[in-house]
């Protein structure tokens, strides 16, 4: 095992350059995930006759499928069908099918878990049922749903390596290139690179366990 | 209340992160190398790809990253370099008058005729064997490199050759190359294992989870270069004759690409680049 | 519209990627429950030491790519001297990976169960081991069950990734049939539907079990 050899300067910046795509994959995948999956999640509390069951059948089959299976077909599928998206668009495309199902489920049983109490008392109040929503249900069910949306974070940014057989130039790819050069370089590379996924998300995790407490 | 305050701000919050993302995603996009998007309007039917490099002033050529000698991506410098990165550079000095004027993309076996039809990139140069089947889905240049399949091996492997293959043996190789086709035709017995690219399966024949990997042997030769305690074998048992593919329909491109080829054997170039990755001149 | 021929001339291929992906997913079941629940003990043990590797483990294992997990097993093992044929690799990635998952999971069980049980086991004369295996742990499972059916169901999405090391699952079957005929969207939609036919049915059987647990509360 040569580590020395593995962590040179230049494979650490080289990391480095993978692990920045790798972030900025995972954040837009998270921010549009989140939006698309708040509002689908709505619609499927809303038990609105039809777009709701439209809804729940897509999102059950997205959420039973692999990620990896998802991947391929948004960048090798779809060309098929004249929707062209490089890999980059591809692999966020992916992940934010992908995760705004499993996050929409999250949402929607968090605005289950909302007291009937609650909703009754503000539509008595005089609350339309949309103002009921935006303003009770909603705040009450996010602030629940931040651990087990944060550990959805988590898996999203874990996910991204999974975009390496596409050949994005993210963390992983790079970690595979730099193997490639010399196998005595595997062990130490997926270590470090091991590291910097644990870094990042086990911080996550504290900022999770935080915003839980906060709001407790 | 406080509900209110706090909704407020994670509302608020989204807003940032929505902007703050959708910023990103423009400078995130251009600046990554996979980002840039698609600019593949009309790419499907080919026409006019020579217009479009002109117009963009950019040839945006897909290349392998991983296979030493042909195209072999340094993380150290960053630069890919190679004997296909080198056509493609006598191409954008053809095309556009100056060989910077180019832009390489990883390409893989398995995703370089995808990335081609979707118009990711104009041309494929990474070590692409023209086969029947292939000319079905692109078009192809003429002949610019003469591969032979052929098997690489430890050292003191008792391997030398495709006879001595025996059942239990495994082979690795290459998701989507023909490679896998070939060697599963000729030596049915042996178990064949594929892998998204060559330098996913030299690692794992370095890991000794295969006897054997093949490929093409310009491509193996590479790969022992890089590790002396693996060696070539021999013999070669099929022939591997590389082309440039293009989109098909787009005769005009396909011609000029052909056209400096040509020019290029005549002028003593292509002697150049072969004898500067090969080491010997060009057998004629 | 789909082309199902793909599906009739390479059919013995996706069979065998699909059996492969059932073999793969139900040895990882076993194999993370078992050593999840070891986790799940270590981590609630009350000597130290234990704890401290429960946690280390789980931990760690939870915020790393399983990609890199089965990575490890493939190539990292071999430099180590212990080569690992890629199906074997695979799988053992999986188990190690998911076994994180689930000693979560049956540690939040355990801890569902009243602290008194454990107390009354005790003084009516139980070790701990024996007050674990016949009172607490019995209980706690029946709690788990759920979560454990979405851990089933994430361990057969999540063999898909045996198709990078050629692991002969139904994504790297996939993969060849999709180089061999040079389609991809018709190939990988059966290969959709094959993990639908596994992921489908546990999820309404998950479904079903979490609205009887909620019903016998």
């Amino acid at each position: 095992m040569d580590f020395i050899g593995a962590y040179a300067p230049s494979h650490l910046t080289f990391l480095l350059e993978g692990f920045w795509l790798t972030l900025q994959v995972a954040f837009l995948a998270i921010v549009f995930s989140f939006a698309i999956a708040i509002v689908v999640g709505v619609l499927r509390y809303a038990n609105i006759p039809g777009v709701s069951q439209a809804l729940a059948t897509v999102v059950e089959l997205i959420r039973n499928l692999p990620l990896l299976l998802i991947i391929f077909f948004t960048y090798f599928a779809l060309p098929e069908v004249g929707i062209k998206l490089d890999k980059f668009y591809a692999a966020v495309l992916a992940l934010v099918i992908f995760e705004a199902a499993m996050l929409s489920e999250i949402v929607r049983s968090g605005l289950k878990s909302v007291e009937k109490g609650q909703i009754e008392a503000a539509r008595s109040s005089g609350l339309t049922y949309v103002q009921t929503l935006w303003h009770i249900i909603l705040p009450q069910a996010l602030r629940r749903m931040v651990p087990p949306i944060v550990s959805q974070f988590i898996s999203l940014l874990k996910d991204t390596s999974l975009a390496v057989v596409i050949a994005l130039p993210e963390l992983m790819n790079h970690a595979q290139i730099i193997n490639g050069r010399n196998v005595n370089y595997v062990i130490p590379t997926f270590l470090l690179v091991a590291v910097m996924y644990f870094v990042v998300n086990y911080a996550l995790s504290i900022v999770s366990k935080r915003l839980e407490n906060k709001h407790a | 209340m406080k509900t209110k305050n706090v909704w407020k701000k994670i509302a608020g919050m989204g807003l940032v992160l929505m902007l703050s993302a959708t910023a990103l995603a423009g400078c995130g996009g251009a600046k990554s190398e996979g980002g840039t998007a698609s600019t593949g309007a009309g790419a499907a039917a080919g026409t006019g790809t020579l217009a479009k490099i002109k117009e963009r002033d950019k040839f945006v050529v897909g290349v392998k990253y991983d296979l030493n000698l042909f195209g072999l991506k340094d993380p150290a410098s960053g630069n890919v370099e190679g004997f296909d990165i080198d056509i493609a550079k006598a191409i954008a000095k053809k095309v556009l008058g100056d060989e910077n004027k180019i832009e390489l993309k990883e390409v893989t076996s398995k995703t370089r005729i995808p990335m081609l039809k979707n118009g990711e990139i104009d041309a494929i140069i990474a070590t692409m064997t023209i086969t029947e089947d292939r000319k079905k889905e692109v078009d192809f240049s003429d002949v610019y490199f003469l591969a032979g399949q052929s098997l690489l091996v430890k050292k003191d492997s008792p391997i030398n050759g495709l006879k001595d293959l025996q059942k239990g043996m495994k082979v690795l190789t290459a998701k989507g190359s023909t490679s896998a086709k070939n060697i599963r035709a000729s030596a049915p017995d042996v178990e064949v294992l594929e892998f998204e690219n060559y330098a996913e399966a030299f690692t794992a024949l370095k890991a000794g989870q295969g006897d054997a990997l093949t490929t093409d042997n310009a491509l193996l030769y590479g790969m022992a270069k890089q590790d002396p305690n693996y060696r070539v074998t021999e013999e070669t048992f099929t022939e591997e004759p590389y082309g440039i593919a293009i989109n098909k329909g787009d005769a005009e491109f396909v011609k000029a690409v052909n056209d400096l080829l040509k020019e290029m054997k005549e002028n003593g170039e292509y002697d150049k680049i072969y004898e500067k990755w090969i080491g010997e001149k060009p057998k004629k | 519209m789909i082309d199902f021929s793909i599906l009739f001339d390479h059919w013995d291929m996706y069979l065998e990627g699909f059996w492969n992906t059932v073999q793969a997913s139900l040895l990882a079941l076993v194999g993370s429950f078992v050593l999840g629940t070891l986790f799940a003990i270590f981590r609630i043990s009350p000597i130290r030491p234990l704890n401290w590797i429960g946690t280390a483990y789980v931990e760690f294992v939870r915020n790393i790519p399983l990609i890199l997990v089965v990575f490890l097993f493939f190539v990292g093992l071999p430099a180590m001297g212990i080569l690992l044929a890629p199906f074997v690799a695979g799988t053992l990635g999986l188990t190690v990976y998911t076994a994180a998952f689930i000693a979560e999971t049956i540690r939040a069980g355990i801890l569902a169960v009243p602290k008194g049980q454990m107390e009354a086991a005790r003084s009516s004369g139980l070790t701990y081991g024996q007050a674990m295996r016949y009172i607490i742990l019995p209980q706690a499972i029946k709690v788990v069950i759920p979560p454990m059916g979405n851990q089933f169901i994430n361990l057969v999405k999540n063999s898909s990734v045996l198709g990078v090391i050629a692991g002969l699952d139904l994504m790297y079957f996939g993969d060849l049939i999709s180089a061999d005929t040079f389609v991809t969207f018709d190939v990988y939609i059966f290969v959709a539907i094959f993990y639908l036919i596994l992921t489908l049915p546990l999820s309404m059987l998950v479904s079903y079990w979490e609205r009887r647990l909620a019903g016998s509360r």
